[in-house]
């Protein structure tokens, strides 16, 4: 079924090239659905739409078998985005919950992040194969989360480099086997260590990837969202690939630091892109104007956390009312934060006053 | 081109680190199992133990937002007289893979023999304080916490930064000045990462090792307010909360023992 929807889409890519290439702008999306949202949530967008968005949706329909399906939206030339859904991972979406895709040069294809399970992996490998022909070089995985990497294994063969921050391979190996007894447990999906697959090419500093004609600059950052994010900038389409140091609509979760966030934050919102994507949310944003939600958020959380401590409120007390007037401004907000406040507290409990 | 596989053991590691999804089986409900089979005779012996909330109030989350940083609140219901006090209070986590969490005495310097401080739950458990007054008399009371993961969950965040900060520690009063002859509440915090040795590291293939503070002994002007036995099941960077009554002008110290041998002390000079 996927097969058949993929070569259709080929088709389509090859005669509407010039067509897609114009109406790139059109498709970034400017839905800030603070409800959970679905893959489809734009067909019932009030915003005026191109035609061939229209068509694009018609063909990422999902046929609801049960099968993992990917729709893999191209957001700029050679750059291509599946969207993820704002919900838990579980046992129905089998933890598919990220944004994930791939950038094609002359020479070679990187995939930005393999999914959220080796299913999710191998519908992928099989998009990217139903779009191209270029061969994959290269598997970027922006941070260690499971939504990012369960889906590397679909890639591993000859020919193939995976490429992560120079702290990927650490926190692999400090989680996996946490990891694996989590994804067993609450996505019924069964990982092996044959799942994770440490980085050949890490990166600390700056590392660039040629693809052939096209350039993507790797920037691996102190700690944020984790202690081990990576970011990819396509110099060709001004494209700044974020994940998870970009969430929109689905509340940012904080694994790292609020502090170190903020100053990562602070620093690439300088960067001239004409597009982000985000690990979470729509398949492309607009830079950086679609980053304030989150900025907001996380320094607002700050702000009334400095002044609990420095009240002496418990962290009971912080996560019972900080920040509380985000609420409904966000998909998951419930689920996830208590635990950010919680985290961030113990963070910001050691800063000198 | 080479790869470094993974390789696992099959330790069995419980559960959940950024979804707050909690497990199901057989564990949900609140079982007093363990406690009955064991834990009891093994904290208790014989004695008879008065449940309720007269002596002593434990206050915990139903569900817990991160298992490896559950807030525990202790407050006693009498006052530290030198007729009448808590000489001691333990913790326990009858679901733990080690059950003790940690044993605080007090003295009638304490003032009020409460206590607040953060844990590790790895499983669906009853908490337990259970406070030893003067009289030689057994209170209890416990709290059913559901989380799962706690002491097995990997070390998040900035293990380098923690690492970083090892043995500092810092007091934080609740007010600007002391009150004399008067409970003072008072808050130390202590940087340990406080390795449980249930976290496995694929890499090297081991369990990284346990790394945890053993001992904290707090004092003013050299009389002992608050002595803790500590367990891996207290979280990360330790953090307690407790009173203290001075009679006026003097030191706080801390001095913590981990169990690799490493000793660190603190001292801060207050004025009423
Ligand atoms: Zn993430």
């Amino acid at each position: 079924m996927a097969g058949i929807m993929f070569s259709d889409r080929v088709e389509r890519r090859a005669t509407h090239a010039s067509e897609l290439a114009g109406g790139i702008e059109h498709l970034l999306s400017r839905v800030h659905n603070p409800g959970p949202s679905t893959p489809t949530h734009r067909a019932t967008d009030p915003m005026p739409r191109p035609a061939l968005l229209a068509s694009l949706l018609l063909l990422a329909a999902s046929p609801c078998s049960g099968r993992t399906t990917i729709h893999l939206e191209p957001i700029a030339p050679g750059v291509f985005v599946h969207q993820g859904v704002h919900e838990l991972p579980d046992r129905h979406n089998q933890g598919e919950i990220a944004n994930i895709g791939f950038i094609e040069g002359q020479r070679c294809v990187a995939v930005i992040d393999s999914g959220g399970s080796p299913e999710q992996g191998r519908a992928l490998r099989e998009g990217i194969r139903a779009l191209t022909r270029t061969p994959i070089c290269y598997v970027i995985n922006t941070h260690v989360h499971p939504d990012h990497i369960y889906g590397n294994r679909a890639f591993r063969e000859p020919g193939v480099r995976f490429v992560g921050h120079h702290k990927l391979a650490a926190a692999m190996a400090a989680r996996a086997a946490f990891y694996i007894d989590k994804a067993s447990r609450d996505l019924d999906v069964a990982l092996t260590a044959e799942d994770f697959v440490l980085p050949d090419i890490e990166v600390n500093g700056e590392l660039e990837l040629d693809l052939g004609e096209r350039r993507l600059t790797l920037v691996a950052h102190a700690t944020a969202h984790t202690d081990n994010d990576l970011t990819v900038y396509d110099e060709t389409t001004q494209t700044l690939w974020l994940a998870d140091l970009l969430f929109m609509d689905h509340l940012p979760v904080i694994d790292g630091s609020l502090n170190g966030w903020l100053k990562v934050l602070d620093r690439v919102r300088a960067i001239p892109a004409k597009r982000a994507v985000p690990g979470h949310g729509p398949v492309a944003a607009f830079w950086p104007a679609d980053a304030a939600p989150e900025i907001r958020y996380l320094s607002e959380l700050r702000t009334e956390l400095r002044a609990a401590i420095k009240q002496g409120r418990t962290i009971e007390q912080a996560v019972a009312s900080a920040g509380r007037s985000e609420r409904n401004r966000w998909a998951l907000f419930d689920e996830f934060h208590p635990r950010n406040v919680a985290t961030a507290y113990a963070e910001l409990e050691w800063e000198e006053d | 081109m080479h790869r470094r596989p993974l390789v696992f053991s099959s330790l069995l590691l419980a559960i959940a680190l950024l979804s707050p999804s909690l497990g199901s089986g057989a564990s949900d409900m609140p079982d007093e199992t363990a406690w009955v089979n064991g834990l009891r005779a093994k904290f208790i012996g014989e004695k008879a133990i008065e449940e309720g909330n007269d002596v002593i109030e434990l206050s915990a989350p139903y569900r817990a937002e991160d298992p490896a940083l559950v807030p525990l609140q202790i407050t006693s219901r009498i006052p530290q007289t030198p007729e009448r006090f808590i000489r001691k209070i333990t913790l326990v986590i009858d679901n733990n893979p080690v059950p003790f969490g940690a044993s605080f005495e007090f003295t009638p310097d304490s003032g009020k023999a409460d206590i607040a401080m953060r844990v590790r739950v790895n499983s669906y458990s009853y908490v337990r304080a259970i406070a030893e007054t003067n009289d030689g008399k057994v209170h209890m009371a416990k709290a059913f916490v559901k989380a799962s993961g706690g002491c097995s969950a990997p070390i998040g965040g900035d293990l380098e930064a923690a690492m970083a900060r090892l043995g500092k520690m810092k007091f934080k009063m609740d007010g600007e000045r002391l009150t004399p002859q008067q409970p003072n509440l008072t808050q130390l915090l202590i940087s340990h990462p406080n390795i449980t040795g249930l976290q496995m590291n694929q890499i090297s293939r081991m369990v990284q090792p346990a790394h945890y503070v053993e001992e904290v002994k707090v004092s003013f002007n050299d009389r002992p307010v608050m002595t803790a036995q500590t367990d891996i099941a207290i979280s990360a960077d330790p953090n307690f909360r407790f009173y203290f009554v001075p009679q006026g002008q003097g030191e706080l110290k801390a001095e913590i023992r981990d169990n690799l041998g490493g000793r660190y002390s603190t001292t801060q000079t207050l004025t009423p």
